[in-house]
C-alpha cells in the first residue's frame, strides 16, 4: 500500500495543494455533492426532525448496545446464520480466513466495506494465498492502484478520469488514452461480471442491522454486493458493533437520510435486506469491536459511534476538500475520521483533530447530529493532557499564557517592539513565522486602541 | 445601561479603528460605554490548541475586568463565543456564569438588545459579507446554509440600513475562510488556499470591501489581498455601520 505514514496531515496536505488546478477540481467535485445534498435535504420539510429522530434512535442503540447485540445474535441464529465475535482486526481476519479455508475457497469477491479496509483484510488474506477482488468500482480502482480509499463513499474521488483510463490501460488492457467514463465502466463491468460468476465466496459490509429480525441491510448503487452474495456458496458479512437499529421500522428514518446526505440521491439504487441463507448456502456474520467499546467508554466521544458513514462531513469540510482524503493517513478520513482515529492510536493520529478550523459545518450536515467539531476541540485537550503535543508547542503556549494573563506583562510586551508582530497569540513559537510565507502581516498602527482611549479620556 | 467594551488583544494592537468605531457607534446610540483598561485576551488561542488548562489566568483576569456591568460588548464573534462557552472560575462559578450570559458580539447586541431599526450611516461601496464561522454556527448571527430552516441574517439586517451600500452575492455564502486560530500557521498551506478561494469569491463578484464581524478572518484575508497587491480592502462591520461620509 502506498502510504506516507511518517508525514503528518499538514505536510501531506501541503504536497496535495502544490497542484492548485487539481485542488480546485477536487474541491469543486465535492462541493457539487454538498450542493446536491442541500437540495435533497431541503426538498423534505421534516428534514431536521428526521435528523433529530435518527440521533435519538442511535442514542438508544449505543446506550443499550449489549441488549440489542444479544437480541440480534439470537435472531441471526434462528435465521440460520452463523455468528462470530471479533475483538479486534486480527481476530476478524482470522475468522474470515478460517471460514474460507474450511470450504477450500481461494478467491473471494468483496463489496464496499470500510471495516475490512480498517482491518486490512485484503492484505491478510493475500498473504495466505487468497485472492480478493473489490467489486465496488471505486474500491476496485483503488485496489489496482494499490492505494487506500480517500473517501468512505467515493473511494477514488481524488482521481481524474484520465488517471483511471491509464490504470485500466495498464491492468485491463483498454486502449491507451481512453478516458470516457461510460466506456471505462463497461470494461470494468465486463471484467467484474466474470469475477462474480466464478467466486464461491463473497463478503459484504453492513449499513444497518435490525436487532428485532436479525436481518441486515446493504446499500449500494452498483448492485455489486447483491451480485457477489447471490452467486456465492459462502456469504460473509462484517459489521462494527454500532451498526444496529432496534426495529425494522427505524430503517424508514435511516434510509431516507443516508443517500440524501451522502450523494443527494433520494435513496441508494439497491437497499438489499439479507436474512437467511439459500438452501445449500452458508451465511456468516462477524461482529467486530476493534476499539468501539473503548470509544463507548469515553463519555465525550461516545456519540461518534452514531455515525452511519454517509461521508457528508467530508464533502462539506473545506479542509478535506482542499487537502484530499489521503492526507488524513487513516481509513476513515475527514472530520469523522479525525474524531474516530485518536481512539485507535492517539499518538499516531494526534495531528488529525488539529486538521480543522472548527468551522462546524460538519456537525450541521451530520444526519445523526454528532457534535463533530465539539469533539475535535475535546480531542485536542485530551491529546495535550496525554502528552502527545510537541514539547516546543507546550513551552510556547506557557509563555503566551503568562504574557496574556497579566496586564503588566501584556503592556510591556505590547510596547517592547511590538511583541505582537512576532507573537500574535495564534502564531506561537515558530522560529520563522509561517504566516508570512503567502500572507502579509497587518500594518501596525501608530497607537493601540488602549493608548488612544487613555489619551482622549484626559 | 452601562456597557463594558471588550476589545480583543489583536484588535487593540492591529485594528484600533474598528475598536474606535464600536465605541462611537454605541455612544451614538445612547449607550454609556466603559473600557476596562487592564484587559488582555479571552484565552481562546490556548484553549483551541488543546491547552485549555493554561487559560485560567486569562479567565480570572477577564472576570476581574468585566464584573458589574449590564452588558459586555465586543467587535469579535469568535472571542465572544469563547467566553460564552468556556469562561470558568475556580473561586466564583456563579460570577463566571453571569458574565457568560452578559457578553454579546456587537451585531447581535445592536439587533437583539438595542433593537436598532435605523442607522445614520452612509457607505457608497460594493461590499461582500463574510460570515465568520463562530458568529454563524456559534452565535447564530445568520441562518446556516446546511440547515433546512428559515433564512435570516443579523449583519445583513444592519447593512441594509446603510445608505449607498451595495451588497454583492457570493457563490458560497458561508464557507470558512481558513483562519482557524493556530490552524493558520500549523496548517499554513490549507489555510492560505482556503483564504485565497474566499477572496476570489468576493472579488469576482465585484466587492470593493470585504466585511465581517470577526477581524481574525479579515486579518487573514487582508494578508492574502495585500500579498497579491489587490485593491480590495477589508473593513470591520462596526466601521461600516459607523461610516458617515
Amino acid at each position: 500500500m502506498k502510504q506516507a505514514k511518517a508525514k503528518d496531515h499538514a505536510a501531506l496536505a501541503e504536497a496535495f495543494i502544490k497542484d492548485e488546478e487539481r485542488v480546485d477540481w477536487h474541491d469543486g467535485a465535492l462541493w457539487f455533492i454538498r450542493e446536491k445534498r442541500d437540495k435533497a435535504s431541503k426538498a423534505i420539510p421534516e428534514w431536521e426532525q428526521l435528523r433529530e429522530a435518527a440521533s435519538a434512535i442511535k442514542s438508544n442503540v449505543i446506550s443499550n448496545l449489549h441488549e440489542y447485540l444479544l437480541q440480534f445474535e439470537a435472531n441471526l441464529v434462528k435465521n440460520g446464520v452463523t455468528v462470530h465475535w471479533a475483538a479486534d482486526a486480527e481476530e476478524h481476519n482470522a475468522i474470515v480466513y478460517a471460514i474460507l479455508k474450511a470450504k477450500e475457497i481461494t478467491q473471494m469477491v468483496k463489496s464496499k466495506s470500510m471495516l475490512t479496509e480498517e482491518c486490512q483484510l485484503n492484505e491478510y488474506l493475500e498473504e495466505r494465498g487468497i485472492e480478493v477482488i473489490n467489486s465496488d468500482l471505486g474500491e476496485y480502482i483503488q485496489q489496482i492502484d494499490k492505494e487506500p480509499p480517500s473517501h468512505i463513499v467515493l473511494p477514488c474521488i481524488h482521481k481524474r478520469k484520465e488517471e483511471i483510463g491509464e490504470l485500466f490501460h495498464e491492468h485491463l488492457g483498454t486502449e491507451k488514452g481512453l478516458s470516457d467514463p461510460t466506456q471505462l465502466t463497461r470494461v470494468a463491468r465486463k471484467h467484474l461480471r466474470n469475477i462474480f460468476l466464478t467466486r464461491r465466496g463473497a463478503l459484504t459490509g453492513v449499513n444497518f442491522a435490525v436487532a428485532e429480525t436479525g436481518e441486515y441491510v446493504v446499500c449500494t448503487n452498483e448492485g455489486n454486493a447483491d451480485m457477489g452474495a447471490h452467486l456465492s456458496e459462502v456469504q460473509i458479512a462484517s459489521m462494527g458493533l454500532e451498526k444496529l437499529v432496534p426495529q425494522k421500522k427505524h430503517l424508514s428514518v435511516f434510509l431516507r437520510l443516508l443517500a440524501r446526505s451522502a450523494t443527494g440521491q433520494p435513496i441508494t439504487i439497491y437497499s438489499s435486506h439479507y436474512k437467511k441463507p439459500r438452501p445449500g448456502q452458508e451465511m456468516h456474520l462477524i461482529l467486530v469491536d476493534a476499539g468501539r467499546t473503548r470509544q463507548l467508554g469515553r463519555v465525550d466521544f461516545r456519540d461518534s459511534l452514531k455515525c452511519i458513514k454517509c461521508g457528508s462531513c467530508m464533502n462539506t469540510c473545506p479542509v478535506y476538500r482542499k487537502s484530499g482524503g489521503l492526507s488524513y493517513h487513516n481509513t476513515i478520513s475527514g472530520p469523522i475520521g479525525a474524531i474516530l482515529a485518536p481512539n485507535l492510536d492517539m499518538k499516531k493520529h494526534a495531528d488529525l483533530p488539529y486538521a480543522s478550523t472548527l468551522c462546524g459545518s460538519c456537525s450541521n450536515v451530520c444526519p445523526v447530529k454528532i457534535n463533530i467539531h465539539g469533539q475535535l476541540y475535546k480531542w485536542r485537550q485530551e491529546i495535550v493532557k496525554e502528552g502527545y503535543a510537541a514539547s516546543t508547542k507546550a513551552l510556547g503556549m506557557k509563555a503566551m499564557a503568562w504574557t496574556l494573563s497579566s496586564p503588566g506583562n501584556f503592556t510591556t510586551a505590547g510596547k517592547a517592539g511590538r511583541w505582537f508582530l512576532q507573537n500574535i497569540p495564534f502564531v506561537v513559537n515558530n522560529r520563522f513565522n509561517p504566516w508570512v510565507k503567502q500572507r502579509d502581516m497587518p500594518e501596525g498602527p501608530k497607537e493601540t486602541f488602549a493608548a488612544w482611549y487613555e489619551k482622549q479620556k484626559q | 445601561m452601562t456597557v463594558a467594551l471588550f476589545i480583543p488583544c489583536y484588535v487593540n494592537q492591529f485594528y484600533p479603528s474598528a475598536a474606535k468605531a464600536t465605541l462611537q457607534l454605541l455612544q451614538k446610540l445612547g449607550v454609556e460605554v466603559v473600557y476596562p483598561p487592564k484587559q488582555t485576551c479571552c484565552g481562546q488561542p490556548m484553549a483551541n490548541s488543546g491547552f485549555e488548562h493554561l487559560s485560567q489566568g486569562c479567565n480570572d483576569l477577564f472576570i476581574e475586568n468585566f464584573s458589574g456591568f449590564d452588558y459586555i460588548v465586543a467587535p469579535s464573534a469568535s472571542c465572544v463565543l469563547h467566553v460564552k462557552e468556556h469562561l470558568a472560575s475556580e473561586t466564583d462559578p456563579a460570577l463566571a456564569d453571569s458574565i457568560r450570559h452578559k457578553v454579546y458580539e456587537l451585531v447581535e447586541f445592536l439587533t437583539d438588545i438595542l433593537k436598532v431599526e435605523k442607522l445614520d450611516a452612509v457607505f457608497p461601496h460594493k461590499v461582500g459579507l463574510h460570515h465568520s464561522c463562530h458568529g454563524l454556527r456559534g452565535l447564530f448571527l445568520s441562518q446556516m446554509s446546511e440547515l433546512n430552516a428559515a433564512p435570516f441574517s443579523k449583519p445583513q439586517q444592519l447593512l441594509n440600513m446603510v445608505r449607498g451600500l451595495e451588497q454583492v452575492s457570493l457563490d458560497r455564502q458561508d464557507e470558512c475562510c481558513g483562519f482557524g486560530g493556530t490552524f493558520c500557521v500549523a496548517e499554513e498551506a490549507v489555510s492560505v488556499k482556503m483564504g485565497k478561494d474566499r477572496v476570489t469569491d468576493h472579488t469576482k463578484h465585484g466587492a470593493e470591501y470585504i466585511t465581517s464581524s470577526d477581524l481574525s478572518c479579515l486579518m487573514h484575508l487582508e494578508g492574502i489581498l495585500h500579498r497579491n497587491n489587490s485593491k480590495v480592502k477589508i473593513m470591520h462591520i462596526a466601521e461600516i455601520l459607523n461610516a458617515n461620509v
